[in-house]
């Protein structure tokens, strides 16, 4: 008879304890994540602030990065960048503008275009790599040159920067486009005078979030822009990009570690300066609350 | 100087509207009302072709400007637009300074200079009353403008470019009592220089406002005209059951 009251505050109690459980799972895993960047961020920092100065910013490579700084490697770096945003910024506008605005949503064209980039988004970069150095280098003969790596770069951010914008253009309000277009405005002034400027702020944010994911590659190209620390006298000399740069002091040159971690501080407060932009162009669109990982396109 | 015969819209297969013939005189205020998705709203928008950039939207029947089918009297809908204007529910200033809101659309219609530029926008300001209230002020955005003050700049911006005809979609539901009243008298005032043919939900100020009026309905979930003429002759006198209990704000 009074077993059911007892029965019933055991359930309870049972209760408690798996709420108590999970609330700690969670808050062990959530705090855990923090901890891991904290670290990341925390050793790069003790282990290579130390020997970032101005000097080590302009200074040449030498005795294989051991000693010396990573003035033409930041030099290179910008310079691959530059190539991939002047191919890919106009390819990727272009081809959102046709999504959006010339091409039937559901057309076959449009979406074997989406279907093609979805496939590309998912493709490795090493296997950009591949495909960079046996089509640019090779085939057509630009061997390896910040002129190839800059142009892998390209194909690889093409579908995060094609989506991102593609989005962009669409999150213009219909009521714009009916406005222009009821005071007898033509497409094209549709388009260029009230519909981009309206997107330009998440455009760009979709540029920025390409920089990141460029600046971020190494295994793209090793293979196209190669190695060479040296610096780049045109677009057709090899030149050397921070990741590479990392990857080869880490890997390649024994008693490079300090002068790897301090390339490292670079590239992590550029690639921190970048999200922090995205971050504000994205709020100035409107769109904070949308992705700004480009994870999901 | 509108008329339409059998005009019938519908998006992706579906009619919205059926057989909606009408006819709106030169100089005067037609006014549109009735139940809310009776295909008022695409009316209009059939009228200056914004069917074409809607998705999925098709018109048929006949639309004539000034005697003439609409499709031999423009070459092309960015023709037809300049003499067709539309004001919409709700105000829809382009993210930009008051000054270019008015002078973009003039632009592309070819004006150029700049102190002709400046007078247009003076005069159609002052139309509308705004010119006092915005001229100190001209480069600022024009998103900062009250709801009221920026529908009646759409008002300008729309007659700047000198229409003869103005489609206006529920011109004063989105603001408040005050600036409704203002645009409404801005557009009694408009009254003789355009042919006005207003979408409102204000029985009251359709009856103030029109000169004639057009009911529509919506039977079978398809929209239909089921009683128009001068607008006291149908508030007094309509022998249509439904009419006279909707007009009178027993339904709908
Ligand atoms: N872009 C569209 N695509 C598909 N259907 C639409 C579209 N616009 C309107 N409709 C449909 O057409 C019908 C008529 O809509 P419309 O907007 O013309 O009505 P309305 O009389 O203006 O209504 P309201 O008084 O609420 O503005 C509705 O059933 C609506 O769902
Ligand atoms: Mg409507």
């Amino acid at each position: 008879m009074d077993s059911g009251p007892a029965t019933s505050r055991a359930i309870e109690v049972r209760h408690h304890w798996r709420e108590f459980c999970v609330a700690v799972a969670v808050w062990v895993a959530a705090t855990s994540v923090i901890c891991v960047l904290i670290w990341i961020l925390a050793d790069i920092a003790i282990r290579g602030l130390a020997e970032v100065n101005f000097g080590f910013l302009i200074e040449d490579v030498q005795d294989a990065g051991r000693v010396g700084g990573i003035g033409p490697i930041i030099l290179s770096t910008g310079l691959i960048l530059l190539v991939c945003l002047v191919v890919a910024v106009p390819l990727s506008f272009g081809t959102a503008i046709a999504l959006t605005e010339r091409l039937d949503k559901e057309s076959w064209f449009a979406r074997n275009v989406r279907r093609s980039l979805d496939v590309l988004a998912g493709v490795p970069s090493i296997v950009f790599g591949l495909f960079g150095n046996a089509f640019f280098a090779i085939a057509l003969g630009l061997g390896y040159s910040i002129l190839s790596g800059g142009l892998t770069l390209a194909c690889m951010v093409l579908p995060i920067l094609i989506r991102t914008s593609e989005q962009a253009i669409r999150a213009v309000p219909a009521e714009y486009r009916y406005a222009a277009a009821a005071l007898g405005m033509k497409r094209t002034t549709i388009l260029f005078r009230v519909v981009l400027p309206v997107a330009m702020p998440a455009l760009a944010a979709g540029v920025v979030l390409s920089i990141g994911r460029a600046l971020a590659e190494t295994a793209a190209l090793i293979f196209t822009s190669g190695y060479v620390a040296r610096t780049p006298e045109s677009l057709l000399d090899s030149g050397r990009s921070l990741s590479v740069h990392i990857y080869d002091l880490a890997m390649n040159v024994p008693g490079g570690g300090s002068k790897a971690y301090a390339t490292a501080c670079v590239l992590v407060v550029l690639l921190l300066a970048i999200n922090a932009a995205t971050a504000l162009l994205l709020r100035l669109a409107g769109l904070h609350n949308r992705s700004t990982t480009g994870g999901s396109l | 100087m509108i008329t339409t015969e059998n005009l019938c819209v519908s998006y992706n297969g579906r009619t919205v509207l059926r057989d909606a013939t009408i006819e709106a005189k030169p100089g005067s205020i037609l006014g549109l009302v009735g139940p809310s998705g009776c295909g008022k709203s695409s009316f209009l928008a059939a009228l200056n072709r914004l069917t074409e950039i809607i998705p999925g939207a098709s018109v048929s029947g006949r639309i004539q400007f000034d005697g003439q089918d609409i499709d031999t009297a423009f070459p092309s809908s960015v023709e037809l637009r300049r003499h067709i204007g539309m004001i919409f529910q709700k105000p829809n200033p382009f993210a930009m300074s008051i000054r270019r809101n008015l002078e973009l659309p003039l632009r592309e219609h070819g004006i150029h200079d700049r102190q002709h530029l400046g007078q247009i926008c003076e005069s159609v300001l002052r139309d509308v009353g705004l010119w006092d209230e915005v001229s100190t002020r001209l480069d600022q955005s024009a998103l900062n403008l009250s709801g009221g003050q920026q529908q009646r700049l759409c008002i300008a911006r729309a007659i700047a470019i000198k229409p003869q005809v103005l489609l206006m979609d529920e011109p004063c539901s989105s603001l408040d009592p005050m600036s409704a009243e203002r645009v409404e008298q801005l557009i009694d005032s408009m009254r003789g220089q355009y042919t006005i043919l207003i979408v409102t939900h204000n029985l009251a100020q359709a009856r103030r406002l029109s000169d004639q009026i057009t009911i529509f309905w919506t039977e079978d979930g398809v929209g239909r005209i089921i009683e128009q003429g001068d607008t006291e002759t149908v508030f007094n006198e309509t022998s249509n059951a439904i009419v006279d209990s909707y007009l009178t704000g027993r339904k709908g």
